[in-house]
């Protein structure tokens, strides 16, 4: 009998004990890359910004937890017969942390806003598919396709369909501000004190350098469902720092982690180190305005020799996959089979006997050396890559010297001055869809052409696609496009990007997916 | 002596200003700017991000402008972090830098002297030896391997103290940053008052301390250690400069929200504003600070009197 009550008590105290936990532990402490530039989300363009932004604010349409597109502020929406005119319907639920109801007039504000170009969002050219956006971004006069028909009905006017659409409502650019807010304080809306936002979470402090904090918001829609009260968002630029506080407990995940404690922290931590196929592309572009670069043998032989497999084991710790593609796989929109390298399946001793065939065809080899520069921003990866680049070049007679810039350096001479031979680039795409890589290559994008491609046939393939409603259709032209880019190779694929993250067991409900994005409304903390 | 400070206070006006200038320009020579990123933005996006942040006009205005509003005590707005101005960054981050370095500054005077006098008194037997062993190691270990070490050690293994992390100012979170911070000039203090102390008890003024019959602890205490504390004030210069620079690499390692992280985001950012924020407090504190130990040697030193 009395065993019967030390158990019961026993039990008692448990079960005291566990529901107490949950409580205890509903602080989400998030590493994240660094400090937002800003909270304003039309003047952001970054992964850093969008994982808070994700949890302050709610757009017409959200990412889930396998980052697929489901409904957001909008419950529901129809798209005219050719895929031109999208009409919104808004939950009546939809609220913002002050109790105002979301409006299709917020929206309207909203798109207005980070077209004007007086805003200066730097990304405001993701929105250009909305009718008028670009000539209205640009200081030409013009309206906007974005009309609020009445308070719960917004409907939106394309230039051309456009198949990720909605997708792109996804980015940040697409989240709503609260007019009335922006009119009251201006650039200041963003301050905890005045920000009003319509996500799972409101802002309750930012301390550059420390931490962001936010709350759940007992306005949002969903809030029954949201599990985590408060989530700390920590900037960390040393991601040591971060591993060290994950396996001290005091951190439940990292964002990133650094390529060479991979293997060690795989070993230790097993599963709780998450590497997922990512959506992007790390590449050198050549420039073709030189010579000898502008001999397409060149080129090829230059690209054929990189064992792209090395790199992405030893160099990247298989924190990156192989490249013998310019479009990464698992895209939306896309063929199930896209166009790839001819050799990526050939042994890399046939590889080198052919590439050194080519370069003597140009007229090149040991006796008669070319040397090339490699243009790279300073970091310990690209560093290790770019030797080990030189080193798969030797044989073919390629003496290589490096260029090491910060970042800013880099991307400037990159833009404005194209002086080099060969410059690492890298590009996370926006959104799943392969135009969001093809127009890298474009004529009319020197901000980003870094092997100066210029191909009338090219552009012009993308301006058919970009008019082409029928996906499968469309999907067959961009593969087209792919295929000319891997014949030409103005830019030179290396190696997939994948996210890099470690999740403790404690954290239910992330997800890993190629957009790395991970909303805390469907997150739960246990003990 | 207020006289004194006060021509030392306005001698140091022209210092800043060249500091200041050179600073300002020698940012501006470093290719780049503040808005080239992987993302390349749209020429009229660029244009009206000079516009509002005034780097369209030509670069002298840029400079006379920033003159006019530091004179002000304005130090502008951040171009990476746009939702704060420099000075309220600066604001955030100077009490955290400064609780720091003053925290390893008082460890490094306290426990080197500590340690100094230890061995000076115990000359040549192992307790010097061990000492200075110690602090040899101390001046050869970098706190960039010092600081990963200790938070692995006592935040990972261990799991005393938080691996990292401001928290507030919390006591548990400043225990190990400061230790990192402190011990290598822990090791420079107790090297220096060691061998002070050995030269000041051999001193005239101590031995006939000593012949009076005073007590040994009240001999080496008001006597010998008044006159054997004299270097280690004049490297209170140098110790604050290594302190600030040593704690734009602890900041960094512990992830903690001082100044010090602002200097180096902000020159790899060229974000000009904040570089010259932080250039100028740095500035200003090395100018004040030298100005303090000169006035703390005219207390210690009766020889040195300033008129």
């Amino acid at each position: 009998m009395i065993r019967q009550t030390v158990t019961t008590a026993m039990l008692a105290g448990t079960l005291a004990m566990l529901a107490m936990a949950p409580a205890a532990a509903q602080t989400y402490v998030r590493g994240n890359d660094g400090d937002p530039e800003t909270l304003d989300q039309h003047k952001t363009s970054t992964v850093t910004e969008a994982n808070v932004l994700r949890d302050l604010y709610e757009g017409l349409v959200v990412y889930d937890t396998e980052a697929q597109v489901i409904p957001g502020v909008a419950e529901s929406w129809e798209v005219s017969e050719d895929g031109t005119i999208y009409t919104f319907t808004l939950r009546d639920t939809a609220k913002w942390s002050n109790g105002d109801p979301v409006t299709a007039g917020d929206f309207v504000f909203s798109f207005n806003r980070i077209m004007d170009p007086a805003t200066g969002a730097k990304y405001a050219n993701i929105l250009y598919p909305i009718k008028g956006a670009e000539a209205i971004n640009k200081g030409e006069e013009g309206e906007l396709g974005v009309t609020a028909l009445d308070d719960r009905t917004l409907q939106i006017t394309l230039e051309r369909p456009t198949p990720y659409f909605l997708e792109l409502l996804t980015h940040q650019t697409g989240l709503p501000l609260h007019p009335a807010s922006v009119e009251a304080h201006g650039d200041a809306f963003v301050q905890p004190a005045n920000m009003v936002s319509n996500g799972a979470y409101r802002l309750e402090s930012f301390t550059p350098n420390d931490k962001i904090v936010v709350t759940k918001n007992p306005e949002f829609h969903g809030a029954d469902e949201v599990a985590i009260e408060q989530v700390e968002f920590i900037p960390f630029e040393d991601l040591a720092n971060c591993a060290r506080r994950f396996e001290a407990g005091e951190v439940h995940s990292c964002s990133d982690i650094a390529t060479e404690q991979i293997a060690d922290l795989k070993a230790r931590l097993g599963d709780q180190v998450r590497i997922a196929p990512y959506l992007g592309v790390y590449y050198y572009g050549v420039n073709t305005s030189r010579e000898p670069f502008d001999d397409l043998r060149v080129r090829q032989a230059m690209s054929m020799v990189i064992d792209r497999e090395f790199l992405a084991e030893e160099i990247w710790s298989g924190s990156m996959l192989p490249a013998y593609a310019w479009v990464p796989p698992g895209i939306g929109n896309y063929l199930d089979t896209a166009p790839e390298l001819a050799y990526a399946t050939l042994p890399m001793l046939d590889r080198e006997d052919e590439a050194i065939a080519l370069m003597e065809e140009a007229g090149f080899g040991p006796d008669n050396p070319i040397t090339v520069e490699i243009s790279y921003n300073a970091s310990e990866n690209n560093k290790n890559t770019a030797t080990a680049i030189a080193n798969m070049w030797a044989p073919l007679g390629i003496e290589t010297t490096f260029n090491v810039r910060d970042i800013s350096a880099h991307y400037a001479m990159l833009r404005d001055d194209k002086i080099h031979d060969v410059a690492r680039a890298g590009w996370i795409g926006d959104y799943s869809d392969p135009q969001n890589f093809l127009f890298l290559n474009r004529a009319d994008n020197p901000g980003f052409n870094y092997g100066l491609y210029d191909n009338p046939e090219h552009d012009g393939l993308l301006d058919t696609a970009a008019n082409t409603a029928n996906l499968e259709e469309r999907a067959k032209i961009l593969a087209e496009v792919e295929a000319m880019i891997l014949r030409d190779l103005p830019q030179i694929p290396l190696l997939f990007y994948s996210s890099r993250s470690l999740v403790s067991p404690k954290l239910s409900g992330w997800a890993d997916n190629i957009q790395n994005a991970h909303p805390t409304r469907f997150m739960s903390l246990t003990e | 002596m207020l006289r004194y400070v006060l021509r030392r206070l306005l001698g140091a006006i022209p210092t800043l200003f060249l500091i200041v200038t050179g600073a300002f320009f020698l940012i501006r020579i470093a290719p780049g700017g503040p808005f080239d990123r992987e993302r390349t933005l749209e020429p009229t996006v660029m244009e009206n991000l000079n516009r509002i942040f005034q780097l369209d006009k030509p670069l002298w205005e840029q400079y006379l402008h920033y003159l006019g509003n530091l004179a002000r005590g304005d130090f502008g707005p951040s171009f990476i972090y746009r939702d704060f101005t420099v000075a309220e960054l600066l604001a955030a981050g100077l009490p955290v830098s400064m609780t720091l370095g003053s925290l390893a500054l008082l460890t490094a005077l306290l426990l080197g002297g500590l340690l100094g006098c230890i061995a000076a008194l115990y000359q040549n037997s192992w307790i010097d030896y061990a000492v200075i062993a110690t602090a040899t190691f101390g001046i050869t270990v970098p706190n960039f391997v010092l600081a990963p070490l200790l938070a692995l050690i006592f935040g990972v293994w261990l799991s005393w103290l938080p691996a990292g992390g401001w928290n507030g100012g919390t006591p548990a979170n400043m225990v190990l940053p400061v230790i990192a911070l402190a011990l290598p000039q822990v090791a420079v203090v107790a090297r220096l008052i060691r061998g002070s102390m050995i030269e000041a008890l051999r001193a005239d003024h101590v031995r006939t301390a000593r012949a009076y019959g005073l007590p040994t602890r009240m001999v080496v205490v008001t006597h010998a250690l008044r006159s054997a504390c004299l270097p280690a004030v004049s490297y209170l210069g140098p110790a604050a400069a290594a302190l600030l620079t040593g704690s734009i690499v602890i900041e960094q390692i512990f992830g903690l929200p001082g100044i010090g992280r602002y200097f180096v985001t902000g020159a790899l950012n060229r974000d000009y504003t904040l570089v010259m924020g932080t250039v100028v407090v740095i500035a200003v504190f090395v100018v004040l600070f030298n100005l303090i130990v000169d006035i703390l040697y005219a207390a210690l030193d009766p020889r040195v009197r300033y008129d």
